[in-house]
Formats: structure tokens, sequence, C-alpha cells
């Protein structure tokens, strides 16, 4: 394999939010690197800070939020000279990150094309407009571009659909506009938040098609959000557990899926629908998320955790490398030395070995 | 404009006319089963009341009556004032104060639009700070207090205090005599135009689309020019209707108290003595007046929002 070339360095980052209720840790303490090509996903219940990470990597954090640490190094080539360029997005003045980062460098597509685009406004000025915005192209090159994006993304009629609004296409084609938009200034990083939720299930597969086809063919690469692992098997190729505001696990998606280490991805890896099972009755972790208007006090998971140990109620853990990876690490005591050994539930094991034969086949 | 929206205007347009009709025929059997009649004075004797509502045909049946003023209607004929100004045709009685009516309501209403959509945008992009306070105060206090007491107070200060702006309506500088009613019936409409442009702003500024515009690297001014605003102008239209009708129609108050010759005076007047036709003229022109608005509204939402752009679908 040629070198990976690491284009988003995170390390350290807490968000907290403002609210009526006081201030909230929504973010505590966030680390996962982005190399160039590859796709991360970001995996976690509703709550856990999976698109307030993203969004402070795009700059567009809620007014009432505010990256209390840490640093997002965002690396470029420059065009000409080729110098690899690194600069820390948090450090940025809003304006730098407006002109330079957001829809340039960085783009997002949102969760429900439904409501992400301007109803009175057309497709076609909607995909123009970033390319006339930054790189000042007329508006028979961007006009031409757009027709160009429109058939990168599947869009067929594309001239015809340039002149129409949002509400005459489908969900699906929306998501498709949402794709063409993002692309139009060739970033070199597509963050994905929940992409596929608001479609329906035919419909998310060819957009989950389609954006990694895209991905390959530019050389991007994208950070998905969701919640949804049976997206994270598809499309990912390295995933990161995050529970409460911090990542409790992390490694390729082999690891994640095949070897889970954390009590918590157990739980989510248990929760997934699965036609094969002879359980009765969909598994749910028990519980829900911790308050974050508090400080949490030892591992947040703790308390839904019927494998935690005393020092989870007292210290937080730190990452633990697994042995014998140099990709997979745990938040978890359980990963210590001195800690009993503990075994997955049986189900989920059973699972595992069900999900690894068809992936062998 | 394109052949669909063509025949959706032409089909309103016929609507229009059939409401009107209804409206003449409601209108008509109102005013006839309302009390008294125009010649309703002591010095008159029965017989002498007879003579005359036969030579003006009120001796016969509704329908008939009814009829002759449809017939009229058609060659713009609305009939003649029997009490206020008699004998004087209805069409040059009302006309003469049409322009100043509602020249004053439409100047009050695009003054109040005006300011009103600034100060609720302003409002809305400042939200919880000085300003966003600054214009709910202003727009309670628009709301809350009546119209002719903001006349009374700019007469204080223009007209008695500086001595700058007529006390009176002057037929003479009509613009100068304009100014003070304009920006007393203004005062309601800002503030309802602005509470309601705030509100939609907010809402509009939360939506998924301005996220996607900020997140295309836009500046704060471009999405809000081009992203926002017209999202926030659609719903503000709706309301803006019904305001302009009511600065058009319902001046009658202010008329009464900066003295101005208008419609407002005519119909009250008209109504106290039982001037029927001129009565009937008024209310006529205030119908057609909200079909006419309703309409433009309607075509109007089309040309800012393409979602209510009629049959243009595929």
């Amino acid at each position: 394999m040629a070198e990976r070339d690491r284009i988003l360095k995170i390390r350290d980052l807490k968000i907290s939010f403002k609210t009526g209720n006081g201030s909230f840790q929504a973010i505590r303490g966030v680390d996962f690197d982005l190399y160039k090509g590859e796709t991360i996903a970001i995996v976690g219940e509703s709550g856990s800070g999976k698109s307030v990470t993203t969004k402070a990597i795009m700059g567009i954090l809620a007014s009432n939020g505010h990256i209390d640490s840490g640093t997002i190094d965002y690396a470029w080539y420059d065009e000409n000279t080729g110098e690899r360029h690194e600069r820390d997005i948090v450090q940025m003045s809003k304006d730098e990150l407006q002109k330079e980062i957001k829809g340039r460098k960085i783009a997002m597509v949102f969760q429900d094309p439904m409501t992400s685009l301007n109803p009175t406004m057309t497709i076609g000025k909607q995909i123009m407009e970033p390319m006339i915005y930054h790189y000042g192209k007329t508006k028979e090159e961007a006009y031409q571009r757009a027709l160009e994006l429109l058939n990168e993304v599947g869009i067929t009629d594309a001239e015809k659909r340039m002149n129409n609004y949002p509400h005459q296409l489908s969900g699906g084609m929306r998501q498709r506009i949402v794709i063409a938009i993002a692309l139009s200034c060739d970033p070199y990083v597509l963050i994905c938040d929940e992409p596929t939720t608001a479609l329906d299930v035919t419909i998310q597969a060819k957009i989950l098609e389609l954006i990694k086809e895209l991905q390959v063919k530019k050389g991007i690469s994208v950070i998905y959000i969701t919640h949804d692992l049976g997206v994270v098997a598809k499309v990912a190729d390295y995933v990161n557990v995050m529970y409460a505001g911090k990542i409790v696990e992390k490694g390729t998606i082999d690891e994640i899926f095949y070897e889970p280490r954390h009590p918590y991805t157990w739980g989510l890896l248990s929760a997934m629908p699965d036609l094969d099972t002879d359980d009765d009755e969909l598994y749910t972790i028990p519980g829900s998320p911790p308050n974050l208007t508090q400080e949490v006090v030892g591992d947040a998971f703790a308390p839904r955790n019927q494998f935690a140990l005393n020092i989870d109620l007292r210290l937080d853990p730190p990452m633990f490398d697994v042995p014998g990876s140099n990709t997979h690490q745990v938040a978890s005591w359980l990963m210590h030395e001195k800690a009993p050994k503990v075994e997955m539930p049986e189900s989920l094991k059973r699972r595992i070995q069900r999900m690894k034969k068809e992936g062998a086949k | 404009m394109d052949k669909s929206t063509l025949k959706y205007i032409v089909k309103r347009i016929v609507m229009a006319v059939l409401t009107l009709l209804l409206i003449i025929l409601i209108l008509f059997t109102l005013m006839k089963f309302m009390p008294g009649s125009p010649f309703n004075v002591e010095k008159l004797s029965p017989a002498l009341i007879a003579r005359l509502e036969a030579k003006y045909g009120l001796d016969q049946p509704v329908f008939v009556q009814f009829f002759n003023y449809l017939k009229g209607l058609m060659v713009g004929d609305f009939g003649i004032s029997l009490k206020l100004m008699k004998g004087i045709e209805v069409s040059s009685l009302v006309s003469s104060r049409i322009a100043i009516s509602f020249g004053i309501g439409l100047a009050a209403a695009a003054v109040g639009t005006a300011i009103g959509v600034v100060l609720g945008i302003v409002a809305a992009l400042h939200k919880n700070t000085f300003w966003d306070t600054l214009a709910t105060v202003v727009a309670v206090i628009g709301v809350s207090i009546p119209s002719f007491v903001f006349a009374l107070v700019l007469l204080l200060i223009f007209a008695v205090q500086l001595n700058i702006l007529p006390v009176l309506y002057d037929v003479n500088t009509p613009i100068k005599s304009a100014i003070m009613p304009t920006l007393a019936l203004s005062v309601g409409a800002i503030a309802n135009v602005a509470r309601f442009t705030r509100t939609e702003m907010i809402e509009v500024l939360r939506s998924d689309y301005i996220l996607l515009a900020e997140a295309k690297g836009l500046d704060r001014g471009t999405v809000i020019r081009k992203h926002a605003l017209r999202n926030t102008l659609v719903p503000v239209v709706t309301v803006l209707a019904p305001i302009i009708i009511n600065l058009m129609t319902g001046s009658m108050v202010i008329e009464k108290v900066c003295g101005i010759p208008g419609l407002g005076m005519l119909l009250v007047a008209a109504i106290q003595g039982n001037d029927i036709y001129v009565v009937m003229a008024v209310a006529f022109l205030y119908s057609i007046l909200y079909v006419v608005m309703m309409l433009i509204v309607d075509v109007l939402y089309g040309v800012i929002d393409p979602r209510i752009r009629v049959g243009k679908g595929d």
C-alpha cells in the first residue's frame, strides 16, 4: 500500500453549548484522523455528538456552540508548487473559514434532502452558486460544469432539471442534487451526515453506491455520520464508535464488526435488526445516554454497562491499544491488564460467526 | 407568463366577477331590509314620500329594483345620491374621494411594509439582543395603541408645536396634508409586518437549506439576501393583503380626526342618512378592492414561491 496521506487530524476536541439550563459538554475530547481517499464512519446514538463534531470541522456550529479546546488540522497541497500546507481550522478566522474551507475544501451532504434545498431557487442556480462565488466562474462555465455534475450524479435530462425547482423532484433525486452541489467546488473531504436516513431503502443503496463511486473517481475522503451499522458495513474503511461526546472504540471495519471489544459496541451490534436470529425480541441497550449538563464522573457508559467495574464509576478510561493491531483502540477499563476477563454475549458471538460466513461468501 | 398561468388568472377573474355579483345581491337585499328611508324627514307627508319613492323607482318590487340597478351598473351608472347631495350622481361623489382615501391607504401600506419588513429582519438577525428588544417594543406599542392616538400625537408635535404641517386636511396641499394621516395609519402596519417578518425570518434561518447555503461557504450577507429573504417574504405577502385592504378601507377614524374628505367619512354619513345608492357604491367599491387584492396576492405568491405556481409541475 502506498503511503497514506493524512488530510485531517483532530486532537482532543472539546465543544460545549450554552443553553437556558446552563452549558453542557457535547464533545468531551475527540481524536481521529482522516486519510486521503479513505472513508471513516462515526457511529453512535442520537445526541452522542456525531453531527456536532463534523459541524465543527465545517465551521457551522450553532451560534451557542463553542470549541473549548483541541485542534482540527487540515492539510492540503498547493496547486502550483505542490507544497504541503497544514492549518488548524479551530484557529482560523470566520472569514477565512468561509472563503477557504467551507464548500471549497470540505463539503457536506445533509440528512434530509426534502428540506436541504432552497425551495424558491432553481436547481441550476443552486449548483452554480458556489462555483461562481468561490472560483469566479462565468455563468456559462458554471452552467456547463453543473450539467456535467448532474450527469455524474446520475440525473438524466440534466438540461431540463437545471430549470426545475426542488419540489418537482423526488427525494432520491434531491439528494443527488445535494451531492452535486457538494462536489461543485472539487472538495477534498466530503462529510455525509446521515445521507440516506430520510430516503427509502431502495434509494439508500443507490445513493451509497453513488457516493462510493464518486469517491473513487475523484480520490476524495469521506466522513460518514450514521447510526445505521448497515450503512457503515457497506461504505466505511474505518469506524469510530461515539458515546456521550467521546470515541469509545475505533478500528478498521473488520475489527469493529468481527472483534468488537467495548460493551457499547457489543450493544450496538446486538441491536442491529437481523433476520436469521432465534430471538423473538430485538435487543436494545438498557437505559439512556447521560445528561451532559452535569459533569460526567468516570466512564459515561458505566450506568448502562452490565460489565461495569468499580473503577468505571470513578475514573474515565483512557484509550487502550488492542494487542496485535495498530488501528484498533478501545476506551474501556476492561482492556486493562488487571481487569477481569469478560467475553462478549453468546448471542452476539453467534451472530458475528454468521456475519463472517456471509462476508466470506 | 406562460399559458397555464394565464388560464389560471382568467379563471380567477371570472370567479371574481361572479363573487362581485353575489355581493351586489346581498348588499341590495340588506339595504332593502334596513329600516327607514332616505326621505324620512318629519316635514314630508306620507303622500309626498310615496311620490318621491315612485319617482326614484323605490316603490317597485325588490327584484325589479335590483335589475334596474344592475342595468345601471353595466353602463357605469351608480345611481344618484338621494340624501347627502341630492341629485348628484353617486359616481362623481365617490370618485372625488377615492383618490384621497386610497392614496393615503396605499402610502401607509407602502411605508408600513417597508419599515416593518426592515425592522423584522433586523430583529431576527439580532435575535435576543438590544435591537431585537427595541423592535419588539416598537411592535407591541404599534399594535396596542390605536392609530388615532398617534394621529393626535403627530398633530400635537408637527401641527401645533412645530407648525410645519396643517392641522386639518387641506385640499390645496394634498401631499403635505397626507403626511400625518399616512404616518399615523402606518404604525399599526409597521408593527404587524415587523412581528410577522421577525417570526418568519427566524424560522427560515433555522431551516436546513440555510445551513446548506452556509456550508457552501457563502458569506452571511449572500445567504440572507439570496436564500433567506425570498422564503421569508412568501408568508409575509399573505398577511400583507388584509393589512393593505384594512388601511385603504378602514381609515374612518383617521379621516375624522384629520378632517379628510375621504370614502370613510362619506360611508358613515350615507349610512346615517339612509342614502342607499351611496352606501351601495362604497360597499361595492370595498368589495372590488378585496377581490382584486386577493387576486393580486395569489398571483404574486406564484411569482415568489414556485411551489404555488400553478399547473407547471412535472
